[in-house]
């Protein structure tokens, strides 16, 4: 009887062990495992990864509308009646694998009484001497140019020998207005590496600045001799007259912000050689590379933003080594006497011997030529800007810069470049940015980031189907949108992506945690089980 | 005869001048860049690793007198040598016994000091995510036409790379962090430097393009110091970079050595240890890459041949007068910072994390109940009284 009663209270005890341990068991999976899952997970915003994927093909499409005006006496009236109002011609290059470029030209015909020797004759009126004879093409300011047909070409042509004349020069002119199979690859050139081709196309895309959302311009007056020479430049003036209407024309393009300062003893790091067959000092061209570091040292910059600068230094030489003349490979004195470096800026040297004699009383005042000494930083603002193009093809009369400083085509050349540009990286740095992601789950990923990017793809959008419907306004807008919103979401600082672990890390954090509250678990439940199979044991015996 | 000999020597001096021209012209789009950018970081602090400064310093001093200017280099110093305590020789760093070459100078600018120095810090000026708020000189500003210059020292093992004694960058995340550069284009190319322990496991992972990389020894074998000096009382310089110091000494501006002779640095009978490079990932050839196109900044210089006459005269920049007379500007204070709001400001809502003991308690009350119920079972069997048997 004694027996029966303490198997029964033992049996009884037993049951509320393993009761016991079940239910901490049961705790511990039902409630903690995923207690613990959530509380380490990491919050990651919805991006929309299948239109970036989709966003990876590229293919854009850049249409230019082009007027043909036939002036009064080349065309016959019976062909007048045959030839067909518009006319698309489409031009598909592939620049890399999954990048297409189509370029279709829209060609309206129009019909007026101009006559195009006029235009010529009023252009030889205001001083500018052209032979025309050489010329078949004229590119105007704004947006027009002039094609001259040759004699032969006048009298007794069909119609289709006249179009099909006609087709490829004036895909030539809106290669060199508008945009080439080239620039446009140059504008890639983020995407696309650039193989090593044309020499003048690499310098060309090495010189300008990449498209950024503003540019800081820095003019510096260098006056090494204060002793000497007290010199005096009007820069608000002379900015706001020859500086300022060129920036207001690429204003959609860019923000530019303008500053000027003037050093004193600032020295060139090189010493000029004396050239007695000149009575003047020169500096040759492989010297010129190092004038610029000691002297940027000193320059100094707008601490606050990170925008690309342009400096523009103009150095007045001191009086002992005056009059100082750069010399170019071939040792032949530069005339604009000044020197520009690709993404930096440029240099000029202003000579003041002349403005005074030997027995002048020092130190002298010297008014500085401001026409003269913009004209030359007018030209290398131009280039580093981007807005030079290369050398325009044989026979091709580009009409001389405006007080303005840019034409009108050169504008929408230079927009055209800049939207393909922008659009180019905006999608690079998305599709980067989403697959940085996509690999490295422990990145958190904020509201803000998410909607950034979302932004970003629809400006993105927006922006593509602009370019093919040939707004280019429009189309520089909002790429100039897409890549703001691409940049603040890829330079976020909260993406920092330190959270590399290895699986052996992970183990060896988690273990000393979980592995002591696991084993008693564990070590009943297996007792549990090994009583539960020794009872099933026993009572199959008991049962035989 | 002697009129023969005068002139060939005068063609081929004729024939060398074109050459070089041409040599010029085909430099200028060999390179490929337009800016030089360094990045020079000592990754670790106390007094006894005084050696680690005076690399980091001895590679800045080179590399400014080869051109790059201060806005172009970040230079993160770790800890205070010059200033500190225990230096017999204040605002001095010296890497050469005998106190020959003081690296210290005074235009020494450190962008990262003391307790700045960190992983994440160094991750952030690589990839440019940094807070809106940082300056320009603490940014690495380079662009898709920037070579850059890393050069790190410290305490390094296999796959990893000290800071400050309190935590580590490991070269996958290097690795990670080149590659983040590379898709924003933010180098041409790339020439990473380090002197540490077992360096050459610091560039096994790189998977970016233009990589070129040198370490001062291989994994397994440590990088040795040069020499202890007694004043001083610590060793100066690591034996890497002393022989890398010695011959950037050689080169100057103009200099056309190429990386074929910077991988001879300091072989292994004077090194101990046997430095090595990796240029797999490097798309030229590197016995065309000259040594100033990393440490030195030659810019590339184009003539300017077209001017544009501008012929309007420039009109006055005139004040418009307001309600007849002129209205001064009224020059005022700046707003001060808003003392009073930062004081008493709330604290920032935090995400909520569960108290630090939390886990502990949890398995401690597990523990217990378990115990218990065992106790309680074992004193269940235990105090029943025995019955008598009747």
């Amino acid at each position: 009887m004694h027996h029966g009663f303490s198997v029964c209270v033992c049996h009884s005890e037993r049951r509320r062990g393993q009761l016991a341990a079940l239910s901490i068991a049961a705790v511990v999976i039902l409630i903690g495992v995923p207690l613990w899952w959530r509380t380490t997970e990491t919050y990651r915003a919805w991006l929309p990864v299948s239109q970036i994927q989709e966003l990876a093909n590229l293919q854009l499409q850049l249409s230019a509308d082009v007027e043909v005006v036939f002036a009064r006496g080349t065309v016959t009236p019976e062909q007048q009646k045959k030839v067909p109002l518009t006319l698309t011609q489409d031009d598909e290059h592939v620049v890399d694998g999954d990048l297409r470029t189509t370029i279709c030209d829209l060609m309206v015909t129009k019909y007026e009484g101009c006559k195009v020797s006029n235009v010529l004759n009023s252009f030889v009126s205001r001083g500018h001497s052209v032979e025309v004879q050489d010329v078949d093409v004229y590119v105007g300011q704004r947006r027009t140019a002039l094609l001259r047909i040759g004699a032969q070409t006048r009298v007794g042509r069909t119609l289709e020998q006249l179009l099909s004349h006609l087709e490829p020069r004036v895909k030539q002119v809106l290669q060199v207005m508008s945009f080439s199979h080239t620039d446009i690859t140059a504008a890639l050139s983020d995407r696309v590496r650039l193989s090593p081709g044309n020499k003048e196309s690499i310098a060309d895309s090495m010189r300008a600045f990449k498209s950024s959302p503003g540019y800081e311009i820095t003019f510096s007056l260098l006056n090494p001799d204060p002793k000497s020479h007290r010199l005096h430049w009007d820069i608000e003036g002379a900015v706001q007259t020859y500086i300022q209407p060129l920036l207001r024309k690429l204003a959609p393009l860019a923000n530019f912000s303008i500053d000027s300062q003037t050093l004193y003893y600032a020295m060139l790091g090189v010493n000029p050689r004396f050239d007695s067959s000149r009575s003047a000092y020169t500096l040759n061209s492989d010297s010129l590379a190092h004038v610029i570091n000691p002297v940027e040292a000193r320059l100094g910059s707008n601490a606050a933003s990170s925008n690309p600068v342009l400096n523009f230094l103009l150095y007045v030489p001191d009086a002992h080594h005056s009059p100082l003349h750069i010399n170019d490979h071939k040792k032949q004195e530069v005339p604009s006497n000044a020197f520009h470096s690709p993404r930096w800026g440029g240099i000029m040297v202003y000579n003041v011997n002349d403005f005074y004699g030997p027995e002048a009383a020092f130190p002298v005042d010297i008014n500085i030529d401001m026409a003269k000494v913009m004209g030359v930083f007018l030209a290398q603002l131009r280039l580093l800007l981007g807005v030079q193009s290369s050398a325009p093809p044989p026979r091709f009369l580009v009409a001389p810069c405006s007080s303005a400083g840019i034409a009108d085509w050169e504008l929408d050349r230079l927009m055209w470049s800049r939207s393909v540009e922008n659009i180019a990286t905006a999608t690079t740095t998305i599709t980067s940015l989403a697959q940085l992601l996509d690999q490295i789950g422990n990145i958190v990923i904020n509201d803000n980031i998410a909607q950034q990017v979302s932004s970003a793809v629809t400006s993105l959008q927006l922006a593509v189907a602009e370019l093919e419907s040939g707004n280019l306004r429009f189309a520089l807008q909002y790429s100039k949108e897409a890549i703001l919103a691409s940049e603040r979401a890829f330079f976020d600082p909260s993406l920092l992506h330190l959270l590399y672990f290895p699986d052996d890390q992970k183990f060896a954090i988690y273990i000393p945690l979980f592995l002591p509250m696991c084993v008693p678990i564990l070590l009943s439940l297996l007792k549990i089980v090994s009583d539960a199979r020794q009872r099933r044991r026993e009572k199959h015996a008991k049962a035989d | 005869m002697k009129i023969l000999t005068l002139w060939s020597l005068f063609s081929t001096y004729l024939l060398a001048s074109s050459l070089n021209i041409e040599n010029h012209a085909a430099q200028f789009f060999s390179s490929g860049h337009t800016n030089n950018w360094a990045v020079l970081v000592c990754t670790s602090r106390f007094w006894f690793n005084y050696r680690h400064v005076a690399n980091t310093l001895s590679v800045y001093r080179s590399v400014k007198r080869l051109g790059i200017p201060d806005s172009h280099i970040v230079l993160m110093l770790a800890d205070d040598m010059a200033c500190n305590h225990r230096n017999p020789k204040p605002a001095t760093v010296f890497s050469h016994k005998n106190m020959e070459l003081n690296v210290y100078g005074d235009d020494v600018e450190v962008d990262y000091r003391g307790y700045e120095v960190t992983v994440e810090n160094f991750l952030r000026v690589l990839t440019g995510r940094l807070p809106p708020s940082t300056p320009r000189s603490k940014r690495l500003l380079s662009d898709d036409r920037s070579n850059i210059l890393i050069y790190l020292t410290g305490h390094g093992g296999n796959g990893f790379l000290k800071f400050q004694d309190s935590e580590e960058i490991s070269n996958v995340e290097l690795a990670d962090a080149f590659e983040q550069m590379w898709q924003k284009r933010r180098y041409n190319e790339l020439l990473f430097i380090i002197d540490t322990c077992q360096g050459a496991s610091m560039y096994e992972r790189f998977y970016s393009p233009n990589l070129m990389a040198l370490a001062s020894s291989q994994v397994g074998e440590d990088s040795l110091s040069h020499q202890p000096d007694l004043a001083i009382g610590v060793h100066l310089m690591d034996r890497y970079t002393f022989y890398l110091l010695e011959f950037l000494e050689d080169i100057h501006p103009a200099s056309k050595t190429n990386m074929n002779d910077l991988f001879k640095v300091c072989p292994k009978s004077q090194c101990v240890s046997t430095p090595g490079h990796r240029t797999d990932l490097f798309l030229r050839d590197p016995g065309s890459v000259l040594i100033t196109d990393f440490f030195g900044s030659v810019r590339k210089v184009e003539i300017t041949m077209e001017t544009i006459n501008l012929t309007d005269p420039i009109e006055q920049v005139e004040q418009s007068p307001v309600n007849g007379e002129l209205q001064k500007e009224r020059n005022s204070y700046v707003d001060q910072l808003p003392v009073s709001e930062i004081i008493h400001q709330k604290p920032k809502q935090r995400d909520w994390h569960p108290p630090d003991g939390f886990i502990l308690g949890l398995w401690t009350l597990i523990l217990l109940v378990f115990f218990k119920t065992l106790a309680f079972q074992e004193t269940a069997v235990g105090s029943k009284p025995p019955y008598r048997v009747q």
